[in-house]
């Protein structure tokens, strides 16, 4: 489905492009997105480099070990292939912390680091597990509990209560997580290749 | 008050994990500096491994944003809106949405801004901004960082997850202000 998606957005882009007369916008987007891709990427190293240095210390000290040990109930639920206190619950859980309080910068880093954890497991190299489906199938669907970036645009521009989108967000995220953990439960047997 | 409360928490939250991580490690008699660069090294690798993987998509989603073909699929895409009670000025950023976060992020702005923060409009845009992520971005970088190619269900997933979040953004605050359809 990615491979449809790719094909379907350059597709589009230089047919409309053509179409439109934008050929020569397209052309330099092309050139230009490829570099912020990189520069992304490099902005992303140090964060990277970050977070997975903390996260060692956190490995042996104990403190992953501890946490997976504390979040088991839900864990097992929602990942019942993954031994209960592998590594890779506590990354999973780190995570989706980072996600719901809001810590942007931390949410990917750590997300990326889960899934590395989760590759260490036994399966395919090449084909997604199911805990890796289901573990960012609840990433996609953009747990917050506290959506600080859209409060300040909406008190940049005189909102006379910024803060009054939080509960709304709250029950919409609730729903679209629920919508996207019982749509992976039912997709997996299905998307598996073997 | 308890927004700001709220932020500021959120802000000391991260140093605070660090050094608690950094103390108890020292406790447990880890050679914390050592250890954090072994890490960090690690984390090094899988940063630049994600080079191509975000190349093919940036591509892609530039050059599809700069030939406007947005704006196509926006009117095609209109009548279905009405009917789903959703303002048409919605529709740009739930296409977009799932595409580009820094994109996303600028028409949500645009929305809030023409509009005003406490205008139908606004509210909806605020909540559909926050309540929904970057879809595509976070699989291809994702499983880009464990080098996987084969992603099942999982676009699927999260698309259908956005789908909910825009409808009920809709749907809540058309409740909570009691707008018939």
């Amino acid at each position: 489905m990615v491979n449809a998606v790719w094909l379907v957005l350059i597709a589009a882009g230089v047919i409309t492009g053509l179409v439109t007369g934008n050929g020569e916008a397209v052309t330099s987007a092309a050139l230009e997105s490829a570099g912020s891709a990189v520069t992304l990427c490099f902005g992303l190293i140090g964060a990277m480099a970050l977070w997975c240095g903390v996260m060692k210390i956190a490995e042996e000290a104990g403190i992953a070990r501890w946490l997976a040990r504390m979040v088991a109930p839900p864990a097992r639920v929602l990942f019942p292939s993954v031994p209960r206190d592998h590594p890779a619950i506590a990354a999973v859980a780190m995570s989706i912390a980072a996600n719901l309080l809001g810590m942007g910068n931390a949410a990917t880093p750590l997300g990326i680091r889960a899934m590395e954890e989760l590759a260490t497991l036994p399966g395919s190299r090449d084909e997604a597990s199911d805990a890796m489906c289901t573990f960012v199938a609840i990433c996609t669907a953009g747990i917050t509990l506290v959506p600080t970036t859209i409060i300040a645009i909406r008190s940049q521009f005189g909102s006379t209560s910024p803060a009054e989108v939080v509960v709304p967000i709250i029950i919409v995220n609730l729903l679209a997580t629920a919508v996207a953990i019982i749509a992976d439960r039912f997709a997996r047997p299905v998307s598996r290749s073997r | 008050m308890l927004v700001r409360a709220v932020t500021a928490a959120s802000n000391v939250m991260i140093p605070l994990i660090i050094l608690t991580i950094c103390l108890v490690g020292r406790l447990k008699g880890v050679r914390v500096y050592e250890t954090f660069v072994e890490g960090a090294k690690e984390g090094f690798a899988t940063a630049v491994r994600l080079i191509p993987f975000l190349v093919a998509m940036f591509v892609a989603i530039g050059m599809f944003r700069a030939s406007g073909a947005l704006k196509v699929v926006t009117g095609a895409l209109s009548p279905v809106t009405g009917l789903l009670g959703m303002p048409e000025e919605l529709l740009p950023l739930a296409l977009i949405r799932p595409l580009s976060g820094s994109g996303a992020l600028e028409v949500a702005t645009n929305l809030v801004r023409t509009f005003g923060p406490d205008s139908v409009i606004g509210r909806m845009a605020s909540t559909m901004q926050a309540s929904s992520e970057t879809t595509l971005y976070i699989i291809t970088v994702y499983f880009g960082a464990v080098g996987i190619k084969k992603t099942r269900h999982c676009l699927a997933a999260g698309l259908l997850a956005d789908l909910v979040a825009f409808l009920s953004s809709v749907a809540v605050w058309r409740l909570v202000l009691g707008l018939t359809p």
